[in-house]
């Protein structure tokens, strides 16, 4: 510890042992303690208690009052159970201390005891403490373990979850040490405290209350997520006959934690479990109600090393649902074509039609387990492409009201399923992870039908209508079948001739969200297939482009900045629509020109953002209109971004800078961005002719400008591109040596003032020899250390939150004082 | 109670409700769908029309042809409209009492009723139902008045020869009842028949019901109807709406504890979400104006027009369509859009509060402020001096049969750029356009209805749990072009009784209570007993006295003394003879201490039988019987009166008497 800080501490603890001088803040509290057990980590607890004794004091000043407050108490516990972490402080302060913390005599069951910050801080004290046998013995002789059984049920969740993992510790602390390796599932191996635990968890697990039962699970849970003892293999055999018998229960009492338990330790049990893991999944596969089987079945779907027999049962649960609403709606009757084991149970057809939100639940779980498992590399194989299609399809078909069930459930499903956006929205979402899949061409039809219907009917929602551009957008981009094939497949050739009408209706609609979707859509579609004759044909027969560009213009700011993306995406494959001004058709306006204006007067930051970008990837791709007059082109954008009050378009201002610097110097090559060391250098001549053209873009002074923003990640961008420009000039030195000349130190004096923050001088005209001097002469590597600190850096050390806090204690007694 | 139903047609209803003694007419709606089989009325000259072949038999006999045109392979009737009536045979509505109004929309055939049937009764309407009414009946009288047509077509209503006629002529019914419009001295006359109302007001009939409107939140001044006396309850419900649109919102807990309820005026688009057509409607109208098209929005001057000119309001800066002019044309646009916007009591509460600021409630008003929205009375006149293309012309009527829309019809309908966006669900959209066919112009059909689709139906019938429903017939089957659909019907437990036109229903509830009051003085006269913990009963001797529906007892006379054989009273003025009153017994006789006692009397050989109503007592040696029962005990024995009297004493001694 500092001496600044051990000098400060003593009043500190004097404050907080003063119960007239209430600490404000709980977050203070919290920093004290993460400091102290960066100190404690770092050196010797004991040593760091006899150097500095006003700890103890305030601990035992803690024992003996009896009106501090909850905070503190909560605190002092916590900072005992800290120290005593290593035992040779545990022994310092065993004697009188801990047990008066921690034993009968302490806060428990007193009236502090009502408070759950004190359990909490009770409970983390000692989960803190037991790192060592002593600590074991400690608390069998306080009696801690019974207090921490009962606090698994405390009314406060985070106090009962955090006793169920200070059990799981103990326990493994029991564990550890000597008796592990030979502990077999026999009770008398297993230590006392062990002993005593395990049997808890046993009784709980007998008992007939669901909430114990539960609690016994949790604990289990934590302990095969967390521990990985050899003593675990033994408890899962002693255990698991009685976690079996909870199956046999009807119904089967907490389920989800049992679910979560029997995962837990199939995770950590690793490819053969012992103690007939796989089957007590499958049974508990079989036992649990649908909605309950879905995740386990995930689960077990997506363990390593599980037997192929498990892995197509949890498969068919898994599609149970589906199977039963492709059962539901089709004409004929006939295998629906899924894998054996889910043919549609009658439980799960009960459940689908018990109620709306039963049924919604299901699916949506169903179809959202499904959607994370396609990716997985050890998805089931041969994975049901065709039918699981034809379910989303049908799912939609019923949400839409286009299907037309005979059957009753059908009937029924229809009912519940019309209208219902939020199994629209999952479907669709699914329907998209499908397109990643090759299948069969037919089901391809039908889907995008179904899209079609869904982009046109009037009653998507704008939510169902943004997953229905996105899904359809994965369907229209999923790779061809035919590699090579420059072209359009047909299917999306086909739909493309009708999804333009649409796309175009659906950027006049009243709902701005909408216009949204469809020109994020538009722009997707666009940049992967701007070169395909037959979309490029098909878009510019349509109105599509010329509605983008009057959406510039859209109320909604977030339309505008969506319109500026996709008009500049379509200009960049030549796909813009002819200038057209309404009010003054004589008058042709380039898009150019009219993204300068939004840059330089829209009042919402999104537009302007979305024209930055935009700029920069024109400069990046060489736009025609770009490609003209480069230097004319970045000298305007460069200024209009300088006045930006938007942080982010100053900065993306210094991302176009950057572009056009490689342009004139040189490529950085293949090194990731802002990477500074050892640039290729540029040659001299080339140098200075590219200088020029910098200062001509008023470049110099844009990042100049930036170097002191007040914002720092404009800053810390503007520092990075100097340092480049100053690397891949550096050896051969300026064009003219201006060092001393006054033009430089005039520049220096204004950066100065600048930095003071007095931005309104103008630098006036650059000369590229002055730029270079005064590139050499800033301490760029300073200012760029600095800006990597974080902006708190000097409010973050602990002398400074020690005298904030004692300055908050005062403040509160000279507010007392101006009191009397 | 009974439910006569005079029309068939769900969201135009006309029933009459015999309720107590009174007979009350629901709505008075006119099926406007009869004027689709007839030819337009063009307004100005239209050589297409007028030149359309006339109509011949497949035998060639062509003595049809001046009443019957054919178009497109359609054949239409060459006259005035002609609408269908409601059912005028199935009860003399001379009889009717009251004539209850729910919406504007179904008040069109109250001259029908009012001025040729011998009613006398009276009318009941909130003001904005009736003043948007008149408006309605006005535009439709002039609409058809100011197309004068020399011919009313009538031989092709002969049932002999509609049976040779195609569909649908073929199959229209009751034809012979179809009638011409009324003319505005009949409107005039009707509408003064009316009493107005307002919300939650009691209006007492003949004391013997109590009628009230409530909101029903579907348009300006609409109104749901309870008809209730002291015990039984009869809700209304026609054209409702849970949107939160212009009108005040429906209220719905008053509806609770309806013994009935009868239901009318659902959407009739159950598929389409009014919200989703707002948005098809505008993005159409933007398409088609951008590509210098035109835009026909055939519409009723009051309703769902304020709404749409709220959303383009919203709407039209954000499409660039500022500099587009919109037109609404009706003989009574101006009037239309002034009304909308002094009603601010029956307005929804956002619009109630911009009153107070002072705004006006209606943001159509800034848009005629900037001229962005003109209105004319017709195309004649100031209308084409102020024309201009591209243009959204919003005009009646929504049949396409008569009104200024037939103009703009025939105008724009050969160009492919225009577009005809239909917004009212009352008409087939492709048969109002059958007689303009071959038509190029683009036709869209965004319905907006935003009366209660059949979800919010079956959550309302699960808040308010009448005992029972009573629905048209349409409601109680899925849409016949959507059969799967069960979620298109009407729910609910137990079902729907359902009518259809020209039905009488008997109501299943029978009233078994009637309120009395008891005069003070006689009621000081009673001495209660207490027969029970909280139960008394007294005798009550009193006359009966029943005027105006109120029941009143009132002690009766004293008896006069006799005086003498001199003065003698004349026979009317004799009081009945107060026979002397047989106490009244209570209480149930226990079986077992029963044949306790008998036993004690003597009695032997008794014999106990259960039956299902009580008990049978059997005195096997004196053959006789002893029948207890709930609510009667007989004794039966053959020539014993001794006995008899002996046994009923023994009866008496368990029943309480006073």
């Amino acid at each position: 510890m500092d001496p600044g800080c051990s000098r400060l501490l003593p009043a500190l603890c004097a404050a907080l042992a003063d119960p007239r001088q209430p600490v404000a803040d709980d977050t203070c509290l919290e920093k004290l303690l993460d400091w102290l057990q960066t100190v404690t980590e770092a050196g010797s607890s004991l040593l760091l208690l006899q150097e500095n004794p006003c700890l103890v004091e305030l601990l035992f000043h803690v024992v003996k009052s009896q009106d501090l407050s909850s905070r503190i108490l909560a605190f002092s516990l916590r900072l005992a159970g800290m120290f005593a972490a290593q035992e040779t402080c545990f022994q310092y302060l065993q004697g009188e201390l801990l047990p008066m913390l921690f034993g009968e005599a302490g806060p428990l069951g007193g009236a502090a005891w009502t408070a759950p910050t004190v359990r909490s801080g009770w409970v983390q004290g000692l989960r803190a403490l037991a790192q060592h046998p002593s600590a074991l013995r400690f608390l069998a002789a306080c009696g801690a373990v019974d207090t921490i059984f009962s606090l698994q049920g405390d009314s406060s969740l985070f106090v009962a979850s955090a006793a169920g993992q200070l059990l799981v510790h103990v326990l493994d602390l029991a564990m550890r040490g000597p008796a592990e390796g030979h502990c077999g599932p026999q009770a008398h191996a297993w230590p006392a405290c062990a002993q005593e635990i395990v049997c808890h968890i046993e009784a709980s697990l007998r008992s007939t209350a669901t909430p114990q039962v539960a609690q016994a699970l949790n604990v289990l849970t934590t302990a095969f997520g967390h521990y990985h003892g050899l003593w675990m293999q033994g408890l899962w055999v002693r255990l698991s006959p009685l976690v079996a018998r909870l199956l046999e229960r009807d119904p089967v009492p907490a389920a989800h934690s049992l679910v979560d338990l029997l995962l837990s330790v199939a995770r950590s049990a690793g490819p053969s479990p012992d103690g007939g893991l796989w089957e007590t999944l499958a049974q508990t596969l079989s036992r649990l109600s649908p909605t309950q089987a879905g995740p386990l079945a995930l689960g077990i779907l997506q363990l390593q090393g599980c037997p192929q027999a498990l892995r197509t049962q949890a498969f068919g649960r898994l599609l149970q649902p589906l199977a039963c609403v492709l059962k539901a709606a089709a004409q004929a009757p006939g295998p629906p074509g899924l894998p054996e084991g889910a043919a549609g149970d009658s439980v799960t057809v009960d459940t689908l039609l018990s109620s709306k939100s039963a049924c919604v639940g299901l699916l949506c779980c169903a179809l959202a387990h499904l959607e994370l498992l396609q990716p997985l590399p050890q998805r089931p194989s041969p994975w049901p492409q065709a039918p699981l299609l034809g379910a989303a399809v049908t799912i939609l078909r019923f949400c839409n009201g286009s299907a037309s069930p005979t059957s009753d459930v059908g009937g029924r499903l229809c009912t519940i399923l019309v209208g219902c956006a939020r199994v629209q929205r999952a479907a669709l979402d699914f329907l998209g992870v499908l397109s990643q899949e090759t299948g069969p061409q037919e089901p391809v039809t039908q889907v995008f039908a179904i899209l079609l219907e869904y982009l046109v009917s009037p009653d998507s929602s704008p939510m169902v209508l943004k997953k229905a551009f996105q899904a359809t957008l994965r369907w229209l981009l999923r790779p061809p079948r035919a590699p090579g094939c420059c072209d359009l497949d047909p299917h999306p050739q086909l739909f493309l001739g009708e999804l333009l009408p649409v796309l175009q209706k659906r950027l006049c609609s009243p709902c701005w969200e909408v216009r949204d979707s469809g020109l994020e859509f538009l722009t997707q579609v666009t940049r992967s297939w701007g070169g395909q004759a037959g979309f490029r044909h098909a878009l510019l027969a349509s109105e599509v482009p010329e509605l983008t560009r009057q959406l510039l213009r859209d109320p909604e700011s977030y339309v505008r900045a969506s319109a500026v993306t996709a008009t500049g995406q379509l200009s960049s494959q030549g796909l813009h629509a002819p200038p057209a001004s309404p009010e003054h058709p004589g008058v042709q306006q380039s898009l150019l020109e009219e993204l300068l204006h939004i840059l330089s007067t829209d009042a919402e930051g999104f537009p302007r953002r979305a024209v930055m970008q935009v700029f920069t990837e024109w400069l990046r791709d060489g736009h025609a209109d770009v490609a003209e007059d480069p230097e004319q082109f970045v000298a305007r954008v460069l200024q209009a971004a300088s006045r930006d009050l938007d942080w982010e378009v100053r900065a993306q201002g210094l991302e176009l800078a950057l572009v056009f610097l490689e342009q004139v110097l040189g490529q950085r090559g293949s090194r990731c961005a802002y990477a500074v060391a050892l640039p290729e250098a540029a040659p001299p001549g080339t140098l200075a002719q590219a200088l020029r053209a910098l200062c001509r873009v008023q470049l110099f002074e844009f990042a100049f400008r930036a170097l002191f923003d007040c914002d720092r990640p404009v800053a810390q961008k503007s520092c990075e591109l100097l340092l480049f420009l100053r690397a891949k000039a550096a050896p051969y030195g300026s064009p003219q040596d201006a060092g001393g000349s006054p033009d430089v130190a005039s520049v220096e004096a204004t950066l100065q003032r600048w930095q003071a923050g007095e931005q309104g001088q103008p630098l006036g005209h650059l000369e590229p020899g002055a730029v270079m001097a005064v590139l050499k002469s800033l301490d760029l590597e300073g200012l760029r250390d600095t800006l990597a600190e974080s902006s708190d850096h000097v409010e973050k050390s602990p002398q400074s939150l020690l005298q904030d806090m004692l300055a908050s204690v005062g403040v509160l007694s000279e507010n007392e004082a101006d009191c009397y | 109670m009974k439910l006569y139903c005079l029309s068939g047609h769900p969201t135009l209803p006309c029933n009459v409700l015999k309720f107590k003694s009174t007979t009350i007419m629901l709505d008075c709606g006119l099926d406007m769908t009869s004027t689709l089989n007839f030819l337009p009325l063009p307004l100005v000259q239209s050589p297409r029309l007028s030149n359309l072949p006339g109509w011949s038999l497949k035998d060639g006999n062509a003595f049809l042809d001046k009443e019957l045109k054919e178009c497109s392979g359609h054949v239409f009737v060459d006259s005035v409209p002609e609408f269908c009536l409601p059912e005028t045979e199935l009860i003399d509505l001379s009889t009717v009492d009251v004539i209850l109004i729910s919406n504007y929309h179904c008040m069109m055939a109250l001259p029908y009723i009012t001025e040729h049937t011998g009613f006398t009764g009276t009318v009941y309407a909130t003001e904005p139902t009736v003043q948007i009414g008149r408006l309605l009946m006005e535009e439709l009288v002039n609409f058809i008045e100011r197309v004068p047509k020399a011919q009313l077509a009538s031989l092709w209503k002969n049932k002999d020869i509609q049976r040779l006629l195609p569909s649908p002529l073929k199959d229209a019914v009751e034809v012979s009842t179809w009638r011409s419009c009324y003319s505005m001295q009949e409107v005039n006359s009707a509408l003064s028949k009316i009493q107005l109302v307002g919300y939650s007001q009691k209006i007492e009939l003949f004391g013997a019901v109590q009628v009230t409107p409530l909101s029903s939140g579907y348009a300006l001044g609409s109104s749901n109807w309870i008809i209730q006396s002291h015990y039984e309850k009869v809700s209304y419900v026609s054209g409702s709406s849970l949107l939160t649109t212009h009108p005040q919102p429906m209220d719905q807990a008053s509806l609770k504890n309806s013994d009935v309820l009868i239901l009318t005026g659902l959407t009739q688009i159950p598929t389409a979400n009014p919200d989703g057509m707002v948005g098809e409607f505008c993005s159409n109208l933007a398409l088609t104006v951008r590509n210098g098209g035109n835009v026909l929005v055939p519409c009723y001057p009051s309703g769902v027009i304020y709404d749409l000119l709220e959303c383009l309001y919203q709407y039209i800066d954000s499409a660039g369509l500022s500099s587009i002019p919109f037109y609404f044309i009706s003989p009574v646009a101006n009037s239309s859009l002034e009304f909308s916007q002094i009603f601010a009591e029956w307005l929804c509460h956002n619009k109630q509060t911009k009153v107070y600021l002072p705004e006006p409630p209606f943001p159509h008003a800034e848009l005629i402020q900037t001229n962005k929205l003109k209105h004319y009375p017709s195309i004649h006149g100031d209308f084409s001096n102020d024309f201009r293309q591209p243009c959204v012309v919003f005009t009646g009527h929504p049949s396409l049969r008569f009104g200024d829309v037939v103009h703009f019809m025939e105008l724009w309908g050969k160009s492919s750029l225009n577009t005809v966006i239909f917004t009212e669900p009352d008409f087939s959209y492709l048969e109002a356009l059958a007689p303009y066919q071959p038509l190029a112009m683009k036709c869209i059909y965004c319905p907006i209805d935003t009366r209660l689709n059949f979800i919010q139906v079956s959550k309302l019938l699960k808040e308010v749990q009448p005992l029972h429903v009573v629905c048209p017939e349409q409601y109680t089957q899925p849409p016949p072009a959507q059969s799967h659909r069960m979620d298109l019907m009407i729910d609910c437990q137990p079902p729907a009784m359902s009518y259809r036109r020209a039905e009488v229903l008997a109501l299943p509830f029978k009233r078994r209570y009637e309120k009395i009051e008891i005069m003070p003085e006689l009621a000081d006269s009673l001495v209660p007993m207490e027969i029970k913990p909280g139960i008394s009963l007294a005798t009550v001797s009193a006359v009966l006295h029943t005027k105006d529906n109120k029941h009143i007892l009132q002690p009766p006379p004293r008896p006069t003394q006799p005086t003498g054989g001199k003065k003698r009273k004349r026979a009317s003025d004799d009081i009945p003879d107060c026979k002397v009153l047989k106490p009244l017994l209570s209480g149930s006789i226990p079986v077992d201490q029963f044949v306790q006692t008998l036993e004690k009397h003597g009695f032997s050989d008794i014999k106990v039988e259960d039956t299902a109503k009580g008990h049978i007592v059997l005195l096997q040696e004196a053959e006789t019987l002893i029948q207890i029962e709930e609510d009667s005990t007989h004794i039966i024995c053959d020539n014993d009166e001794m006995l008899r009297v002996r046994l009923r004493d023994l009866v008496l001694k368990f029943l309480q008497k006073f």
